[in-house]
């Protein structure tokens, strides 16, 4: 079973040319890729498409095994909370503190506070905002709520995430220090796609790059 | 408890810390923010100003009513001098022929000096009435289960030389004055409803454009749409029941204290003139009752457009 599969996909906005074009891939489980290409090339269009926030205008779409087209919002919803995305921009919010927005992916399915709040701990202290838990995003540095957001991103324990130029707002170390998250929780089962245009990140980790250009996917394995 | 204690003396006066501290979640949409106290300014207006159309619209009503009826309650019996007549004995033969008939309650002729008080303005107080052939009244007032035979009263009098006025014609102005007044006031107060309305749905809208973001993010972290709604719904249901509670029990208030001030009992001399013309000044259990819906209603626009603007916000985002 591939988390995901394109066939052929085609992606327009309105009449305009088409900015995705013949996209087939497939992201496996447990794997491991950058999406990388120039700025302009497609790449946040294809990450709308991959969390389903974007319809193609042609070609299939599979995530975990089912055809995107067919399903309901609900059913949607259900996929969604399979994946986990870290923006560029976090999208935290601002009147919730860490622990809450790292919280929000399990409070929005019914659960209860106390059934999670040990494994939202925990969490909170792996990526290293232990002590930031009670504080508000407006508080915290730019590395500590991408911290946060890839925390809310993975905490539902996804099968595959998605992040989003999460190394753009930070300085090398931090980037490396972030990496280092990733490759972890890849180790730990989870499927991983980065999109970034950062060469000296995808130097410092062997893993496949789907190089997109002029719309078109270029694989290198 | 030392370890709530070092968080109070890291993070202050934080609401959000000491909701946690309380053992309660922060919201999913935030509580107090300055576009929702401006919402809830805007629906408090709106409502006070529908209330008081309200109110305004069913005290003329009652009003019209309350003037109508006053008139068809009485009639007059008119009785002309004529030559050779006696007309204080046409007086009290046209008074007893109005006393036996059915459905009437009370008679009452004006006496000789009353009806010159009655012309005095005109003509002055030193006209003798002798010297002019003024004709007498009589105020015959309806009342009783079953409506006078008027036909029969009118043919019983004219035989005295009396002539019966119903008010039909001053009934029949008032009527179409009271129509004119119901029609305006309903019409006034469909406007200002649905001013009403408008100014709720655009307040609505404007008070969730920073919300916008928290629907996004609710989105893509897999919440439902039902659930999104439904938060969404709920924080706006109350912000509305605020505005209106506050809007709605002002003029439910300010109706209260008017109906105090015409009551009789309790009025002062300007009082007692304006319920001369307004009556008793009071909007009635029906007005109290309009008022209480129209509270409702803004709530319920406030919740059902909040709703709308999630329902289409995460249209647009998939």
């Amino acid at each position: 079973m591939s988390l995901v599969r394109f066939e052929n996909v085609g992606l327009r906005y309105g009449l305009g040319p088409e900015v995705l074009r013949d996209l087939s891939f497939r992201i496996e489980p447990h794997s491991f890729q950058f999406l990388t290409g120039p700025s302009g090339a497609g790449k946040t269009s294809l990450l709308r498409l991959l969390f389903l926030s974007l319809r193609p205008t042609r070609g299939l779409i599979t995530l975990f095994d089912q055809d995107v087209a067919t399903l309901g919002r609900d059913a949607l919803a259900a996929l969604r909370r399979r994946t986990g995305i870290v923006f560029q921009d976090f999208r935290l919010l601002d009147h919730m503190t860490t622990f809450e927005n790292v919280a929000l992916p399990l409070r929005v399915v019914g659960r209860r506070e106390a059934s999670y709040r040990q494994e939202v701990t925990e969490l909170l202290h792996w990526v290293g905002l232990g002590d930031r838990i009670w504080s508000q995003p407006p508080v915290l540095s730019g590395g500590e709520k991408q911290r946060a957001a890839i925390a809310r991103a993975v905490i539902a324990r996804p099968e595959l995430l998605l992040a989003d130029e999460p190394t753009g707002n930070v300085d090398p170390n931090l980037a490396q220090r972030l990496l280092r998250l990733f490759i972890e929780l890849h180790k730990s089962g989870t499927a991983v796609v980065i999109a970034t245009h950062d060469v000296g990140l995808m130097d410092q980790f062997d893993a496949r790059r789907l190089v997109l250009h002029e719309g078109r996917m270029h694989i290198y394995e | 408890m030392a370890i709530a204690s070092r968080r109070m003396a890291i993070h202050g006066s934080d609401p959000a810390l000491a909701g946690r501290l309380n053992g309660r979640e922060s919201p999913i949409v935030p509580q107090s923010s300055i576009a929702g106290r401006a919402l809830i300014a805007v629906v408090a207006i709106m409502t006070f100003l529908a209330a008081l159309t309200t109110g305004a619209v069913m005290l003329v009503l009652a009003s019209a009513s309350e003037w109508q009826s006053e008139v068809a309650r009485e009639m007059t019996i008119q009785v002309r001098p004529a030559p050779g007549r006696d007309i204080e004995a046409d007086v009290r033969k046209a008074a007893d022929i109005a006393r036996a008939a059915p459905g009437v309650a009370e008679v009452r002729p004006y006496s000789r000096e009353e009806s010159a008080r009655l012309i005095e303005p005109w003509l002055g107080a030193t006209l003798a009435l002798d010297d002019l052939p003024v004709p007498r009244l009589i105020v015959v007032r309806v009342g009783g289960a079953q409506p006078p035979d008027l036909a029969a009263l009118r043919a019983a009098l004219g035989a005295v030389g009396a002539t019966l006025d119903d008010h039909r014609g001053w009934i029949a102005r008032m009527r179409a004055m009271a129509a004119t007044a119901v029609a305006i006031g309903i019409g006034v107060l469909a406007l200002v409803l649905a001013a009403t309305i408008l100014s709720v749905t655009f307040a609505t809208r404007g008070a969730m454009a920073a919300d916008l973001p928290i629907i996004e993010v609710l989105h893509v972290i897999g919440a439902e749409d039902r659930y999104i709604a439904n938060e969404f719904q709920r924080h706006f249901l109350v912000l509305g029941l605020k505005g209106g509670v506050i809007g709605g029990g002002g003029a439910l208030v300010l109706f209260a204290l008017a109906a105090l001030l015409g009551d009789p009992a309790t009025a002062s001399a300007g009082g007692v003139e304006i319920a001369a013309l307004f009556g008793s000044l009071s909007i009635g259990p029906v007005g109290y009752a309009l008022i209480t819906a129209q509270i409702a209603l803004n709530a319920a626009v406030t919740a059902a457009t909040s709703r709308g603007v999630v329902n289409r916000t995460l249209a647009s985002v998939t």
